[in-house]
């Protein structure tokens, strides 16, 4: 508590501590660091080594679902007991394999990595903070998602193996010992990182918020927020009122598992034995679950959203199209998200009026995410293009957000879904529409804002050729499996050799997961690109995209504090590219519209009788 | 302070940046947002209390005539009827009453605290803290016979004629179904762990004051901010009070 309010005096006049940039010792620099950028890479690389864990585990899987008759002999130094005595993948631990993917790839990659990376960095960034609002809770934040990450990485080690009800850990399933080797101990460990993960999200959550409501420089009012500010705002406040459903949700299936109450748990039947369990509904679990989990799919996409819209406006060389409507729409996707949990509940027996209901509610969200997805068309048309792999992989992500969304109308319909419902058709939505897409948004981001973190440049081929192979491993990955969802396969199953029926679409599962092996071939690209240019890369000019936000205005190595000196004032929105009457193609946010008589529009013109100069200085 | 200095001057656009355009410190702020997060924890849990309720039998019939039974949802001033040193006295309700006024006294002492440390008044913040943190206590003292009552439970009488006691635990509980007892050990316990860090919160603030740690800050603006956590908790304690005992 102390430690918070040390900082008091300095976000009254936020601008006069700080300036110099002292030297620090390990520890404190890259380990107990409270700079914001330090602590965004800590989220990265912790995010990059998840990222290979969860790709890794989907390889093991599609190899047993792509040729079943293979024998995995090879894997039993790594694998030890879980590789059957027949040379197969036991099934069980087929169920752990994909339950990992999911909470790690979910969890660990999309929120943690790309939250907790980008928030970090880019909102005192680009809002003109010396750091966050607390940096000793930012230091937190990070060492709690830690202490997460080990409790769940142990737990792949257990005999037992880690847990398998699905990431989304339904009960009864995951509340008995009993039922599966996935709910015993490994069930618990799951539940404990979550809860920590929680209180990471939470500390992190406030922080951003806090941030940007109170430490913005002088003229960022919101309607100057780049939209990248705005994505990672409604994230925050959507991670802040849905995790603790989350949290509420775990500790009642704590306490079905090891203290035997019945929150969950009604008259089942396991192996022969009546359990004395009576009174409670699994059903209320997924409701609680989901109305997390909804909100947590729009808290992995949002920020990549955000992303890409500063990416795609920048390297078009136009305004984003359509600013306030990008604002409008990233509200509107935060409020409805709240309110479409059950969408994901059709067949559990829910009355099929409510389901019509939630069948509305969820239809509505594709009007802002259609915005969205036409205002980034826009955006690029007639524009002056450069793709940089940043653009290239935005450009990626849009396409497919459109791909996955246009099969979200399908599953969206509480009639379709009966028939869809847990299919690869399903797998194949969400992969795209919130894997892809912001697994896209995050290495656009990386991309993009390397120059930044590291002070040096990525290879830009290698960029190229790591975008391509992923592009198109991608939709090689996914777009065949909607043909076998829609053919009824349904998804976590081991396999699907027993029936003849079922062997049509061995071949098209076979072309899937070689593709799944060379996406993520390709990733390792990418891997080596990121750790060269950090120690070899060419080093990168103050502004190498030409970009108008300001967290192009600090030294190549910004030091604790970001800025030498008095932060610098914004006087303009982020998105004046190409403006017409314009010197360069580009005006940063800092310039006065005092200093570009040139190209001010009428309204403009008027802003510059207010303009507070003292401390600007006139750049040429 | 600049503060205020910088509003009067920003006066047209307070959200035009470069101030704090809710007039908070960052430190209050994230008490707000917390609290909001800390909101949604129980109102998920007082859904699930009153969803796992409305899917159990409700039980029909007159009041005087009302028995415990597995079948049914107890009347709750059934239940709760039980005043330390009054044994075998009905006195529905009054028990928790009395630990409800206890804790809105100890909001309205929190009050006086946070209105002593805007005076500077270091004397009057150590005496209403101190009232605070005994509240809170006695609170939790107050919460615990509850629970041990609870625990102990009623004499039953077996069909042989022999005489046993029965008491509320987690997987049953001699007042209606198991439930029953295990929503009302989870969510009362998780308020009461609430309680408990906020005593714990408010000693901390209690000690900082008694060494002058505010006065040589110049403001006692952590007293306010963990004034914001008691109230939230005694606010959530008014839900739990109406949902597990009034209704």
């Amino acid at each position: 508590m102390s430690v918070t309010d040390i900082h008091l005096q300095e976000d009254l006049a936020h601008d006069d501590h700080h300036d110099e940039h002292h030297e620090q010792g390990f520890v404190s620099k890259y380990i107990f660091t409270t700079d914001h950028k330090m602590i965004a890479k800590q989220f990265l690389i912790t995010g990059i080594f998840w990222a290979i864990i969860g790709g890794g585990l989907s390889i093991i899987f599609r190899l047993q679902l792509g040729f079943p008759e293979m024998s995995l002999e090879w894997l039993r130094p790594m694998l030890g007991q879980w590789i059957t005595p027949e040379g197969k993948l036991d099934a069980e631990f087929y169920l752990a394999l994909v339950t990992m993917h999911g909470t790690i790839m979910v969890f660990f990659v999309l929120t943690a990595g790309l939250s907790g990376t980008f928030s970090n960095f880019l909102i005192p960034l680009q809002i003109g903070a010396r750091d966050m609002a607390s940096g000793f809770m930012n230091m937190l934040s990070y060492w709690f998602f830690f202490a997460s990450s080990v409790v769940m990485f142990i737990s792949l080690f257990l005999e037992t193996g880690p847990a398998g009800g699905g990431w989304t850990v339904y009960p009864p399933l995951s509340a008995l010992p009993q039922a599966i080797k996935g709910s015993a101990a490994g069930m618990t460990m799951w539940l404990v990182s979550m809860a920590l993960f929680i209180a990471s999200s939470l500390l992190g959550g406030i922080n951003y918020i806090t941030t940007i409501i109170n430490l913005r420089t002088h003229g960022m009012s919101f309607s100057r927020l780049p939209l990248t500010i705005w994505a990672f705002f409604v994230t925050a406040i959507l991670g802040l009122l849905s995790f603790p459903v989350l949290l509420s949700a775990a500790l009642l299936l704590i306490f079905d598992r090891s203290f035997g109450t019945s929150f969950y748990l009604s008259e089942i039947f396991i192996a022969g034995e009546a359990l004395p369990n009576v009174g409670g509904s699994p059903i209320l679990y997924q409701h609680l679950f989901w109305f997390l989990g909804h909100p947590e799919v729009y808290i992995v996409i949002l920020p990549a959203l955000g992303i890409t819209s500063e990416i795609i406006a920048t390297n078009a060389r136009k305004p984003i199209f359509g600013y306030k409507a990008m604002i409008g729409s990233i509200l509107g996707i935060g409020f409805l998200s709240f309110v479409v949990w059950a969408h994901h509940m059709f067949v559990t027996g829910m009355n099929p009026f409510l389901g019509s209901v939630f069948t509305i509610l969820t239809l509505i969200i594709a009007v802002p995410s259609a915005i969205k997805a036409f205002n980034y068309i826009t955006t690029l048309w007639k524009g002056n293009i450069v793709f940089t792999p940043a653009m290239l992989f935005s450009i990626g992500l849009v396409s497919f957000f459109i791909s996955g969304g246009l099969t979200g109308i399908f599953l969206g319909n509480s009639v379709l879904d009966i028939n869809l419902h847990d299919t690869y058709f399903v797998v194949a939505h969400f992969h795209l529409v919130m894997g892809s897409a912001s697994f896209f948004g995050m290495l656009a981001g990386v991309y993009h804002w390397f120059p930044k973190m590291f002070g040096r440049m990525m290879d830009d081929k290698l960029g190229k050729v790591h975008f391509w192979l992923s592009f198109i491993g991608i939709y090689l990955v996914f777009f065949p499996l909607h043909y076998i969802g829609i053919a009824g396969f349904p998804r976590r199953y081991y396999s699907f050799t027993s029936f003849e029926t079922f062997s049509i679409y061995g071949d098209l599962n076979a072309l899937v997961s070689i593709a799944a092996i060379l996406t993520f071939a390709a990733q390792f690209i990418f891997l080596f690109n990121f750790f060269y240019s950090i120690f070899r890369g060419k080093l990168a000019p103050a502004n190498p995209w030409k970009s108008n936000t300001m967290e192009w205005t600090t030294p190549r190595f910004p030091g604790h504090g970001n800025w030498v000196g008095a932060i610098p004032k914004i006087f303009r929105w982020p998105y004046d590219y190409s403006k017409p009457g314009a010197k360069d193609d580009f005006i940063p946010q800092t310039v006065p519209y005092s200093h570009t008589p040139e190209s001010n529009l009428e309204h403009e013109e008027e802003l510059t009788k207010e303009e507070d100069l003292t401390g600007v200085e006139k750049v040429n | 302070m600049a503060e205020s200095a910088v509003i009067v001057e920003e006066k047209k656009n307070i959200w035009g940046g470069g101030v704090s355009p809710m007039k908070a410190s960052y430190g209050k702020l994230m008490m707000w947002f917390f609290l909001l997060s800390d909101a949604f924890t129980f109102s998920a849990l007082l859904i699930t209390y009153g969803l796992i309720r409305f899917s159990h039998q409700a039980y029909e019939g007159t009041v005087e005539n009302f028995t415990f039974s597995q079948e049914w949802w107890p009347i709750p001033e059934k239940v709760f009827e039980a005043v330390p040193f009054l044994h075998g006295v009905e006195l529905p309700l009054v028990f928790v009453g009395i630990m409800t006024f206890i804790l809105i006294v100890s909001s309205v002492t929190m009050v006086l605290a946070v209105e002593a440390g805007e005076r500077m008044d270091r004397k009057g913040v150590e005496k209403w803290m101190l009232w605070t943190i005994l509240g809170g206590l006695v609170f939790l003292g107050c919460q615990a016979w509850e629970w041990s009552h609870f625990i102990h439970g009623v004499e039953m009488t077996a069909e042989d004629g022999t005489k046993f006691l029965w008491g509320a635990g987690l997987t049953s509980n001699p007042y209606g179904p198991p439930n029953f007892a295990a929503l009302f050990f989870f969510i009362t316990g998780f308020h009461g762990f609430h309680v408990f860090s906020g005593v714990l919160i408010n000693f901390i603030i209690f000690y900082q004051a008694t060494v002058g740690i505010f006065e040589k800050r110049g403001h006692y603006e952590m007293v306010e901010k963990v004034g914001l956590y008691w109230h939230f908790v005694d606010l959530v304690w008014v839900f739990v009070f109406t949902f597990f005992y009034l209704v």
